[in-house]
């Protein structure tokens, strides 16, 4: 069967944020950018799946700018056969990379879409069930584990409690979490191998989507500080803090 | 305006969260309903009903909605939307399950895990971990919204709303529900927890968590863990207290061996207390630490539980 990954392009998670001094956003001018996290294990997952035999096409696809195509190549240096950028200038918000994705399924007609749970930039948590309610597929958000037998899938689920087990009809959307695997590095040989195969680049008008923002961000501030601790010499000392002047215990 | 709220419950009782929620529905100001949806759940009407400035409480008890799946709840809620201007529910697991389903079956832009209102249509969410605060203005006619707990207080008890069935919508079959694996413990819940003990990598194992629930015992506190840990499989991910975790701010917060990745203090920073016991004087936990002692885990932390 075919699988359909998608990756976002963001800001590398070790890298400490800083908010413009205007208020319009952070910067991201000379900034490390690295593939969201939650979608590298979407990738790997795609990969461990077409290892195992259930998967014979893994097609990556990215919304965003032209630098998104870097992160396509990473995805296909991974495993991915073969990339799909819609360009997209600025920001693009969650409702319209569902929308998005959902015209490429129209074309591609896999049987699965894997999408990362959230990407750490926005911290939205929305694309992959949104293109789920729009394609009228089931979906698993925060799956942990997936087994494909034919026509369904049985996923685990992480809920605030445990697991949840469901089995969903394909196709499906699923969206991956921390415990589902762990990525693979990328090695150079694969890297070079990844820059011959195919990349297609479409805008969002080919595909007859709207991205017009229907969020408006009014500005962007830093949160707020916490005041500054004291370093305490031991255990009694820190007891004692605790009891008579922050009186929480 | 009308808010719908959507309740997170276990059908007999209101999960923490939905009480927060209500807060900030009341914040953006007009009716308060709250449905209820699930299998077995009338207590848990009953108890939405108790939640001052409800104005109705919708129960929809139905096999279709046990587990909360996300396709047939969405269904139901569809249904009914277009009578509400907002519809919310709180940024938990549960929420963030099913609110972007709904989102996008309404044509709407979501606005995720929102931490204060600035009106009906603005609110304040936090971004990149926490690192920036984002007001963002929406432009749909139904607004849909998830609700970051910590950033609201809890609902007082004290309303007496008027509990109406409603009938269940359709089944899409999309889905089946096999069951949950709840972790059993007599600890309270780590978003409902006045105090928590968390544990990081330089736990070393999930061996050593002992030491941790030994303290937490003490205390009466819940067990918490950084990603890392988890990473290292200590602990399993429902521990987990960060961004892509679990969002807490209790009255006392304990980091034990937790160096402090952006990620990590993305989850615990709004704590009214927070104390860290790092044998790395240079650890970064420190920066948002109230108190903090420079010394080896496994020697502090069983003095500590001994000195309680």
């Amino acid at each position: 069967m075919k699988v359909l990954v998608t990756v976002k392009r963001v800001i590398d998670p070790y890298v400490k944020v800083r908010v413009k001094s205007d208020g319009t956003g952070v910067e991201t001018a000379n900034v490390k950018m690295a593939m969201n996290p939650f979608c590298e294990i979407a990738v790997e997952q795609a990969v461990r799946m077409k290892e195992a035999g259930i998967v014979t096409e893994i097609v990556a696809v990215s919304v965003g700018t032209m630098q998104s195509q870097e992160t396509l190549r990473t995805a296909m240096a991974m495993g991915a056969d073969r990339g799909i950028l819609v360009e997209v200038a600025g920001e693009v918000q969650p409702l319209a990379v569902a929308k998005l994705v959902k015209a490429i399924v129209d074309k591609e007609q896999p049987k699965l879409v894997i999408m990362g749970k959230q990407a750490i930039d926005d911290d939205s948590n929305q694309a992959g069930q949104m293109t789920a309610a729009l394609l009228g597929w089931p979906q698993s958000a925060f799956t942990s584990a997936i087994a494909v037998n034919g026509d369904t899938a049985d996923v685990t689920r992480e809920i605030d409690g445990g697991l949840e087990k469901l089995t969903i009809k394909l196709p499906a959307v699923v969206t991956t979490d921390l415990r589902l695997n762990e990525p693979r590095y990328v090695t150079l040989p694969n890297i070079m191998k990844a820059k011959k195969k195919p990349l297609e680049v479409l805008k969002p008008e080919a595909l007859g989507v709207d991205v017009a923002l229907r969020l408006k961000t009014v500005k962007v501030e830093e949160p707020a500080k916490r005041s500054a601790g004291v370093k305490v010499a031991d255990v009694a000392e820190l007891v004692g803090k605790l009891k008579n002047e922050a009186r929480v215990i | 305006m009308s808010v719908l709220v959507i309740a997170e419950h276990d059908g007999k009782l209101l999960k923490p969260g939905t009480t927060n929620t209500v807060t900030a529905a009341a914040k953006i100001g007009g009716d308060i309903v709250v449905l209820v949806a699930g299998h077995q759940c009338a207590d848990a009407a009953q108890a939405a009903a108790k939640i001052a400035g409800v104005s109705k409480v919708l129960l929809a008890d139905s096999p279709l909605y046990a587990g909360g799946a996300a396709e047939n709840l969405t269904a139901l809620i569809q249904m009914v939307a277009a009578q509400y201007s907002h519809i919310l529910a709180p940024a938990t697991g549960y929420g963030k399950n099913f609110m972007p389903r709904l989102s996008a079956l309404l044509d709407v832009q979501q606005i995720s895990d929102i931490s204060a209102v600035v009106s009906a249509d603005t609110f304040i969410r936090p971004i990149y971990a926490g690192n920036a605060m984002a007001t963002v203005q929406s432009t749909d006619k139904i607004k849909v919204i998830t609700v970051r707990a910590t950033g609201f207080d809890a609902a007082a008890e004290s309303g007496s709303a008027t509990v109406e069935n409603l009938a269940a919508g359709p089944d899409t079959g999309l889905a089946k529900f096999n069951g949950q694996e709840l972790s059993k413990s007599d600890r309270p819940e780590l978003t409902a927890a006045r105090i928590i003990v968390s544990g990081g990598r330089g736990m070393g194992s999930g061996e050593n968590f002992k030491i941790l629930e030994a303290l937490a015992d003490k205390l009466g506190a819940a067990v918490g863990a950084s990603r890392a840990a988890v990473d290292s499989g200590y602990v399993p991910n429902d521990y987990q207290v960060g961004q892509t975790g679990k969002i807490v701010a209790p009255e006392l917060y304990i980091a034990v061996g937790i160096s402090g990745a952006i990620q990590h203090l993305a989850g615990m920073k709004d704590s009214k207390v927070i104390i860290a016991i790092n044998k790395d004087p240079e650890a970064p936990i420190f920066a948002v630490a109230d108190y903090w002692l420079v010394e080896d885990l496994f020697k502090a932390v069983p003095e500590f539980t001994t000195a309680l």
